[in-house]
């Protein structure tokens, strides 16, 4: 009985992860690549820096806050989304560079 | 069918109106060239008329100019602003030059935009110290604004949006962009010496002198927010800049990164006026870094040579 209740929680976190998808978001000209992005709950986005310059990407968003902190050229830091909502993510160094992650 | 309905069209309009009906016609109903020329002149008129004017203070000791004043290079050569009744602020006061670039506005940012901006001092209670409706009583007491009004926006109503908007199209025209260095880059070979193009190098090595991590191009700023270590961050007092907009710990002591263009002639030099000369604010970023924690991570370890300190500084100064 443990073993198949311990079998249909494996196969829910299998199935969960067959079904979420991973995002690609670049840093660059002091941008994000996208103005906006829609993702699904699980969804991970990588935010990608490929600017000569530091970049600091975070979010103080309700739903979902983050800090990735500052990070160089050609890193990358991740965000697995777990809410729904509405995400501003925002670079704290450069703070005109803004996009909107619609988490549903 | 649809070819002969085209002929038509012309014929029946000639027919329907003559000549001299038509001339009237045209000057009455086709729209006007736009003169956003003229339009642009008119609202530079009033915004200059407005930045002068010391009647926009509750005492009517102070203008927008008093502190940004152009025979200091639109600044005001103080270490620390001076506010009403003498008050020392807590910062420096930034020149405008160029200002017409920003892209953030404020030592820490917290204005979107110059419109904005040009009105936060007025409403300051330590600089200017007016009130939306005594702003728009002072200047409906001088008889000279409802001409200057009507001429920038049809319309002699003043409101304290035209203010702002006025001030900063003003302020969009104080402008540096033919600094020695801009000839030399437009071909003026003999605009910049070779000691100071050697100093331009230096600038331009992210690895060496680090400047060009912040000082991006085409304006020497990259509008960013930067702890550059100039002050320590303990106590009461301390001056936490951006931290107060974006509490992340790597914002505490940061502040904008300014232009350099017009830098030569804006001494005493950040936020906090403690560089004296540019040799000054080369120094600091060798061996002069007090605050250690939350420093930019665009900083760098920089040991430049007493030769190398020199051409950097020439280079700086081909900025005016």
């Amino acid at each position: 009985m443990k073993i198949a209740a311990i079998v249909f929680l494996l196969s829910i976190i299998v199935c969960s992860n067959a079904y979420s998808s991973e995002h690609e978001v670049g840093q660059k000209n002091k941008a994000f690549s996208q103005k906006t992005l829609k993702v699904k709950v699980g969804d991970t986005v990588h935010f990608t820096n490929q600017d000569p310059f530091f970049h600091n990407v975070y979010s103080m968003s309700e739903t979902t806050a983050f800090d990735l902190g500052s990070y160089a050229k050609g890193n990358s830091k991740s965000v697995k989304f777990e809410k729904q909502g509405e995400v501003v993510v925002q670079c704290a160094i450069h703070p005109f560079m803004k996009m909107k992650i619609k988490v549903e | 069918m649809y070819l002969s309905l085209a002929c038509m069209s012309p014929c029946l309009a000639e027919s329907l109106f003559e000549k001299g009906e038509m001339d009237l016609l045209k000057q009455q109903w086709l729209l006007p060239e736009l003169s956003y020329r003229e339009r642009h002149q008119q609202l530079v008129a009033l915004g200059k008329k407005l930045f002068f004017d010391s009647n926009l203070s509750i005492d009517s000791s102070t203008s927008c100019a008093t502190c940004h004043d152009p025979k200091y290079a639109w600044s005001d050569g103080q270490a620390k602003a001076i506010g009403l009744r003498n008050k020392t602020l807590k910062r420096a006061t930034p020149s405008i030059i160029n200002t017409a670039y920003s892209l953030t506005f404020m030592w820490d940012g917290r204005s979107p935009s110059l419109e904005h901006q040009a009105l936060l001092p007025i409403f300051n209670p330590d600089e200017m110290g007016l009130n939306a409706d005594l702003l728009v009583k002072r200047i409906e007491q001088n008889p000279d604004y409802a001409k200057l009004f009507d001429a920038a926006f049809d319309n002699d109503a003043i409101t304290i949006n035209k203010v702002g908007l006025a001030i900063a199209e003003f302020e969009r025209t104080i402008t540096a962009r033919n600094t020695r260095f801009d000839r030399w880059l437009k071909g003026d070979s003999e605009a910049m010496t070779v000691t100071e193009r050697e100093g331009f190098k230096i600038f331009l090595d992210g690895q060496k002198s680090g400047c060009i991590n912040c000082h991006n191009p085409p304006n020497f700023t990259d509008h960013g927010f930067h702890n550059v270590g100039v002050a320590t961050l303990e106590g009461q007092s301390a001056d936490l800049g951006r931290f107060n907009q974006t509490p992340l710990n790597i914002m505490k002591g940061a502040f904008k990164t300014p232009s350099l263009r017009g830098a030569p002639l804006t001494a005493p030099y950040f936020h906090d006026g403690s560089a004296n000369t540019l040799e000054e604010v080369v120094d600091h970023y060798q061996d002069g870094i007090i605050a250690k924690d939350n420093l930019s991570p665009s900083l760098i370890n920089i040991a430049l040579s007493k030769e190398d300190k020199s051409k950097l500084v020439s280079f700086l100064k081909t900025l005016q």
